[in-house]
């Protein structure tokens, strides 16, 4: 065991918590970095040192008066000696800001509530087959943007062939009739069309919102298709968006909702999940 | 800019042939057609605005009430002046109010009474049309006297805060910091309104409302800018969407420097009717003409649902067919502002080489054409930092490939609507890139048959292909429209979206002309030529090459 140097003991015994005196080299009962602490800090080079780097604009004028408010203000965040690393007028009024710091806070990783995937990841395999042995007819997916957004890139990454992070869009599954209606879709127009096509799912994407457009939007279309359907025939609805946030989906009245980054794949093995299997909780009589 | 791709002519003109080939029989369409928003543009120019106190404007009760009784067939102007004439109202703005309680009938005047009518209808329209002459003489002397920016590519960029009272310090605040042109976004749902909205607008999504009088005040505020910075700031908008021809008029009227208008985007990306779209798009390019409005194309809106390496061909035919469109439509060289973009995957190899050629294969197609740049947003990822680095390569790209316009990339493209900080930023990358690189257009060469002259030839063979299949196809022959072209439409050729020429909306405020139609708008538009300064010409044929 390679004996440490002064500074490392220092470093280990100046600190106070469990979360920076992970070290590397650790002695036997020390607390090593092999094991990861469910309390943590930001690493900028080295364990613990906390270092976070912000950047923001003031409505003042470039002076040291704004500068000491700009340090005010990262001392208020939580940083502790934080360095004003640039400073730069942007026109006589304001003034925007670099700076870099450590972060006095902890965060407690067991306390972080993650949504757990409720569903097992299906290959496109796998969804053909599960549609076809279960359901022994395609499955009618209805894709549009509604309201306002023009912004069809979400909708589009999962439905179109072209798909998106590698994998193919939903319109490539074979045992999956796909409808895109595109961009500014109008609600009563979503329905109907649902409802000829006898749609079994409705996805819709909310890319570019403002003023909480997408949650009024969302809310519309799923009380739209309360109204149109009868009780328990009520097409899965399933809305997409970087702005949702998870767990809102009752709030909003759809089934589910899938935030940024969300692949085909996965939402054709959820649509397998909530549609297809197990059969006795199939919501269409299919 | 000298010849850097080496193509050959004979591949260009047959481009150019495929496109007139593909372009003409809509044309023909479009002529025998008009549309509730034509009708309503022609209305505006003959000086009636305002709406009711449920903001229905005059000009939709107007021809909505002179469809009802007598049809859109023969035109509105006619039966409308025939009423004024026999007194059913003092004037067009009491007419409008009273047909739209049902207080005014209309009928279809003949003989005298029809030619009275028409040349009532003329001066009137005529009033408006000089209004737009006007506007553009005054754009000429403020240019005269403020002068042009300095450098090319020309910068663009986009306010959208909802709220015009707040767009107007954004976007003075942009033109200080660089800015030479500033477009003021529309909010998303606007393209989808059969009306124009009126007044004074505080709330949109993600954009402020095109409204004559939102044109007005920004344009008085740039103008204000204009004066300080000692350059003359140009003012965009949009005339997409079912308006069109009325936007397209406002924009003439309130001196809009440049509109964003596409012959196939509201096809495509709105799926409004294609018949609807080409009647409204042959109309407003009219107006443009007019004005001496540069027009903007919307080019990369196709790699932004396609892959910007497979399907850069279809902005080579799109650019193709927006220019044949816009020159039938009496638009000069230095008016069309064609779109492109930087959308390559940043990942796969040699993109910024492909952007290169594809940026130069524009370039050298339209070398008389200002050509917009589009910055990247499909492959923005909302990591900013990676971001600033793909910006800095749009920029150099634009600067090396002499593009016209340049619209300013965000490195929070897909996070937020742009921060002031954020613009700051991308004006601090673009200047850097223009200051350290502008000159690269003398030195950058590429080598004979080397990577990015054979990808242009590449592109350009690929679009001379589609083109062929576009003109020469017989998709639609049995149908009620056999335009080839718009059984291409039909069948996805574009975007991959599918738009037959029955669907769509607007489709209902389309109507086919009777032999007796007229639009003294149409008529002035297309046989009077505006009253030109020899300056002013000679300014405009060289000002954004």
């Amino acid at each position: 065991m390679t004996p440490r140097t002064e500074a490392q003991e220092a470093r280990n015994t100046t600190r106070h918590h469990i979360g920076e005196r992970r070290i590397e080299d650790a002695l036997p009962g020390e607390a090593s970095l092999q094991e990861p602490s469910p309390l943590v800090r930001p690493y900028g080079d080295t364990t613990g040192d906390g270092m976070v780097q912000l950047s923001f604009t003031l409505p003042l004028p470039h002076d040291k008066r704004a500068e000491g408010a700009a340090l005010q203000l990262a001392s208020k965040m939580g940083m502790s000696a934080p360095l004003l690393v640039h400073a730069k007028a942007i026109g006589p009024k304001f003034t925007f800001f670099v700076v870099y710091g450590p972060v006095t806070h902890l965060v407690d990783v067991r306390a972080v509530e993650v949504a757990e995937r409720e569903f097992d990841l299906l290959s496109s395999k796998e969804v053909n087959t599960a549609v076809k042995k279960h359901l022994r007819r395609k499955l009618v997916v209805v894709g549009a943007c509604i309201g306002t957004d023009a912004h069809t890139v979400g909708i589009d990454a999962i439905l179109n062939i072209k798909g998106f992070a590698g994998e193919k869009g939903l319109e490539y599954y074979r045992e999956l009739d796909v409808h895109n209606l595109g961009a500014q879709v109008l609600v009563p127009e979503l329905v109907n069309t649902a409802r000829e096509l006898k749609a079994d799912a409705v996805l819709v994407s909310q890319v570019v919102t403002q003023r909480d457009a997408h949650i009024h939007n969302t809310t519309a279309m799923s009380a739209a298709f309360r109204e149109a359907f009868p009780a328990g025939k009520v097409p899965l609805l399933v809305v997409g968006g970087p702005r949702f946030e998870e767990g809102s989906a009752g709030a909003l009245g759809v089934d589910r909702i899938f935030g940024r980054g969300t692949t085909p794949g996965e939402v054709a093995s959820y649509l397998v999940h909530a549609l297809v299997t197990p059969p006795t909780t199939q919501r269409k009589g299919a | 800019m000298p010849r850097r791709l080496e193509l050959d002519p004979v591949t260009v003109r047959r481009a150019r042939t495929l496109a007139r080939r593909a372009g003409k029989p809509v044309v023909d369409l479009a002529r025998a057609h008009t549309t509730v928003s034509v009708e309503r543009a022609t209305l505006r120019m003959a000086g009636l605005t305002g709406a009711d106190h449920e903001n229905v404007p005059w000009v939709n009760h107007l021809v909505d009430a002179v469809r009802e009784q007598v049809g859109l067939e023969h035109g509105v102007t006619t039966p409308i002046w025939d009423a004024l004439i026999s007194g059913a109202a003092p004037d067009l703005l009491t007419l409008a109010q009273k047909a739209s309680s049902g207080g005014v009938t209309f009928r279809l005047p003949e003989k005298a009474h029809r030619t009275r009518a028409r040349r009532a209808a003329r001066t009137a329209v005529g009033r408006g049309i000089r209004t737009i002459d006007k506007q553009r003489a005054t754009r000429e002397r403020l240019i005269t006297r403020h002068g042009d920016p300095k450098q090319k590519p020309w910068i663009y960029l986009i306010v959208a805060t909802g709220d015009i009272r707040e767009d107007i310090p954004q976007a003075q605040e942009a033109a200080r910091e660089g800015a030479d042109i500033i477009a003021v976004i529309r909010s998303t749902g606007q393209s989808l309104l059969d009306f124009v909205p009126e007044g004074e607008t505080h709330e949109g999504y993600a954009g402020t409302y095109a409204t004559q009088e939102n044109f007005r005040l920004m344009r008085a505020a740039l103008d204000e800018s204009s004066k300080e910075l000692g350059r003359y700031i140009r003012l965009t908008n949009y005339a997409s969407g079912l308006c069109m021809p009325e936007i397209a008029t406002l924009a003439g009227l309130e001196r809009l420097d440049m509109m964003l208008n596409d012959s196939m985007y509201g096809i495509l990306f709105r799926d409004i009717n294609p018949i609807r779209t080409f009647v409204d798009q042959r109309f407003s390019r009219q107006v443009h003409a007019r004005a001496g409005i540069i027009i903007n194309t919307g080019e990369d809106n196709y790699l932004t649902t396609a892959d910007a390496v497979e399907a850069a061909h279809t902005v080579t035919v799109s650019q193709l067919l927006n220019e044949y469109f816009a020159k039938e439509a009496g638009l000069q060289d230095w008016q069309l502002g064609l779109g492109h973009a930087f959308e390559i995957d940043p990942s796969i190899p040699d993109s910024f080489r492909l952007e290169l050629a594809h940026a130069l294969l524009a370039r050298q197609l339209f070398p008389e054409a200002p050509l917009k740049w589009m910055p990247p947003t499909k492959h923005m990822t909302g990591d900013v930092f990676r971001g600033h680095l793909l910006d800095g390569f749009f920029n150099l790209a634009g600067a090396m490939t002499g593009q016209g316009i340049l619209l300013v990339g965000m490195m929070t493209e897909a996070v937020v609507t742009p921060w002031l900080s954020d613009r700051d930023l991308a004006l601090q990358n673009v200047r850097y890139v223009l200051n350290a690189a502008g000159g690269l257009t003398e030195d950058f060469h590429p080598p004979r048959d080397g990577f990015i002259q054979t990808r242009a030839r590449q592109v350009l063979d690929e679009a001379v292909a589609l083109l062929d299949e576009i003109a020469t196809g017989s998709g639609g022959a049995d149908t009620a429209y056999p335009q080839p072209l718009l059984a291409a439409i039909a069948d996805g050729t574009f975007g991959a979206m599918k738009r037959p020429p029955t669907k769509g909306k607007g489709l209902d405020g389309v109507a086919r002309k009777a032999d007796d139609y007229d639009n003294p708008a149409i008529d002035l538009l297309e046989t009077v030529d505006p009253p030109r300064s020899a300056a002013g010409r000679r300014r405009e044929e060289g000002a954004t090459r």
